[in-house]
């Protein structure tokens, strides 16, 4: 009833490639951004703010540069934890060694050397493909582990490889209390999502799509495979890379490689596995879903244990997470193999004809 | 010489093990083209049955005698392998026929996750023991051609011996038995295997079982090593790069590919290691399986990708 375009017509060419064809969609999503931006802040106390906001946002930028490459571009990755890590060592030298360099350049400056270091190991997938492609992708992950643990440059010679940032200044405003820092990730957020959803929907972004769906067909119709896969690694390690520092200077403060470790490639697949391949809403609730549920389980499970008499020790609670995580990951693959973003087009398509489906 | 000799001796045995882990993933993928990622949480969880078992079964039955135990153990670790795999087709695979490979995959670690928290509740998360009675001394051979002989680990020696003789009677089981025969078919082609009558269920309840049994077998001889402990898990990573270095389908490809980067990362190590900061055995493998499949995409004895439009 609510939700029907009838009568919304589209007079010119541009009104007809808008991003939200539709009105209500429109107002959704501006009052979304109102939420985010106006609300959250007032009404989100500040470990809300720290432990859950904060990451989501970091990692939904990561799972949308992912989701570039994965869902769209059909290159299966697990080495994000790599370029995440390339990212904020970048941004991390450039803050260093150079004095009053202003942080989002040193941000951006992280995303580029990640997108140089994700073109490099980008380049074997132009001979090796699928699974095989997933694995080799794997020794970047290593090899920039290893790196930033045993090359002392890197790490501006701290003996343990751990490196932090002091305090964070944009624009003569110091970022300090978890409002300001989520506001800065919020609007990282809102220019690379917007950034990511035009990508995906011009020229270049069916080329990827169309080397995702037959990679063999797409160059006999004369796309460039070389370009088509490269141009895809490097949007999606620069995604990621700048989600790197954004993780290190924002989320962690000081940090060691060891938060970019092969968990975090795995998290931010399952994030674009579960909210969808080729789906940039997708990446949002992808990253929605494995940021909250560990956190739900750790606070549920006690309790649900003491309810029913049961003292339940950490050591199983956190196993017992491990066996959730994995348990529901399998149950929601089974269910909806196409992620939660094919769950929202059919509430979108059941909602247009509601409360009459017939 | 003696020294590098030592070198290449110890990379064979530790590629022959690392090869054992690496089975398991091209067994699995042969027979359902699931890229296993839980493999390692397979050898994990096997090696801590084993380990608990071989503690339980004493104290329940009171018998005696540490072979007869260890081999009760060892039967119960598969009964518990083959309950691994029967629900794995059961509850996961058997609903996810037809998918893309990356959603397979993505389901393996879920069951690799499961597996690791299972493991851990029912069977502790201590580091236990698993004494099968290896011999540990070390061993001197060649002792009259060099000064000094070739240092060998008599440990190291049994459990290559033993993965030796796993891979002829798995080879065996492939050529000459029936079901070996029905494998291999599923393996070419899953649909021409189904209209000849072959049970895809039946097939795939076998293969992980095989594959919990070789895990079981590299568990063992890992355990005993070092101790069965979480860390365990991560072995499966030292093994992918072996399997794309030798083919995703291919058992032959697994061992080879295992000897080459054991001795590769071994020389690696200690030859190219001191001038470049040490631990480079953690990527080395990687990097050379890359550079190897710029050369050859479909690894060493894999089947040659055709692209079909």
């Amino acid at each position: 009833m609510i939700y029907r375009e009838n009568g919304q017509f589209k007079t010119s060419y541009r009104a007809d490639q808008q991003i939200f064809p539709i009105l209500q969609d429109r107002i959704a999503v501006l009052a979304l951004l109102a939420i985010a931006f106006v609300v959250v802040p007032f009404a989100a106390s500040d470990y809300m703010l720290r432990a859950i906001l904060i990451p989501f946002l970091i990692l939904s930028l990561a799972a949308l540069g992912l989701n570039i490459l994965v869902g769209y571009c059909g290159q299966i990755s697990l080495g994000t934890g790599a370029f995440m890590a390339v990212g904020a060592y970048a941004a991390y030298n450039l803050q260093v060694r150079i004095e009053g360099m202003p942080l989002i350049l040193s941000m951006l400056f992280g995303g580029l050397c990640a997108t140089g270091v994700g073109v490099l190991f980008g380049i074997p997938s132009l001979r090796i493909k699928g699974l095989y492609l997933a694995v080799a992708t794997l020794a970047a992950q290593f090899f920039v582990d290893w790196a930033f643990l045993r090359i002392k440059w890197f790490t501006n010679n701290s003996a343990s490889g751990s490196v932090g940032v002091g305090s964070l200044d944009v624009f003569g405003y110091s970022i300090e209390t978890p409002v300001q820092k989520y506001l800065f990730c919020l609007a990282f957020l809102c220019v690379f999502a917007l950034l990511a959803k035009n990508l995906v929907r011009s020229a270049i972004g069916r080329e990827w799509m169309a080397m995702r769906d037959m990679d063999v067909a797409a160059s006999v119709i004369g796309i460039r495979p070389v370009y088509a896969k490269l141009t895809a690694f490097a949007v999606s390690s620069f995604y990621i890379g700048v989600s790197g520092a954004l993780l290190a200077f924002v989320y962690l403060g000081s940090w060691e490689p060891a938060a970019f470790n092969i968990n975090r490639s795995f998290d931010v697949l399952f994030m674009v596995i579960i909210g969808g391949l080729g789906s940039i809403m997708g990446s949002f609730f992808g990253a929605a879903f494995i940021i909250f549920l560990p956190i739900v389980l750790d606070q549920l499970l006690p309790v649900l244990g003491s309810m029913v008499g049961l003292n339940l020790g950490t050591a199983f609670v956190s196993h017992a997470v491990f066996m959730i995580w994995g348990a529901l990951i399998i149950f929601f693959l089974i269910v909806e193999p196409h992620g939660m973003a094919r769950l929202w087009s059919t509430a979108k398509e059941k909602l247009r004809l509601w409360p009459f489906p017939h | 010489m003696g020294f590098f000799l030592e070198t290449v001796i110890g990379g064979l045995m530790t590629g022959m093990l690392y090869s054992l882990v690496a089975l398991g993933f091209v067994l699995i993928f042969k027979a359902s083209g699931v890229f296993n990622f839980a493999q390692g949480a397979m050898v994990l969880f096997a090696a801590l049955a084993m380990a608990r078992f071989a503690e339980w079964i004493p104290q329940w039955t009171g018998l005696e005698g540490k072979f007869l135990n260890n081999a009760l153990a060892f039967v119960a670790a598969m009964v518990v392998m083959y309950l691994v795999a029967w629900l794995v087709e059961r509850l996961v695979l058997g609903k996810l026929v037809n998918q893309d490979g990356i959603t397979l995959l993505m389901a393996t670690l879920g069951i690799a996750y499961f597996l690791d928290g299972f493991g851990q509740t029912i069977f502790g998360s201590d580091i236990y023991k698993i004494d099968v009675g290896m011999p540990k001394e070390p061993l001197f051979l060649f002792d009259k051609v060099f000064p000094g002989g070739v240092l060998v680990n008599e440990e190291d020696l049994v459990a290559a011996g033993i993965a030796t003789a796993l891979v002829i009677g798995l080879a065996a089981f492939f050529q000459y038995t029936g079901t070996g025969r029905a494998l291999r078919a599923v393996a070419d082609d899953h649909q021409a295997a189904q209209s000849i009558g072959i049970p895809l269920k039946r097939i795939w309840v076998i293969v992980w079982t095989v594959a919990g049994f070789v895990g079981l077998v590299a568990g063992v001889i890992w355990g005993s090593k070092l101790g069965v402990q979480f860390s365990l898990s991560l072995v499966a990573l030292k093994a992918l790069p072996l399997v794309i270095l030798g083919g995703l389908t291919s058992v032959p490809g697994a061992i080879i590919g295992g000897l080459i980067l054991g001795v590769g990362e071994k020389l690696a190590e200690v030859y190219l290691g001191p001038h470049m900061g040490g631990g480079i055995e953690i990527w080395f493998a990687y990097v050379l399986a890359l550079v190897f499949l710029l050369i050859r995409p479909q690894g060493l004895f894999g089947e040659k990708i055709i692209d079909r439009v």
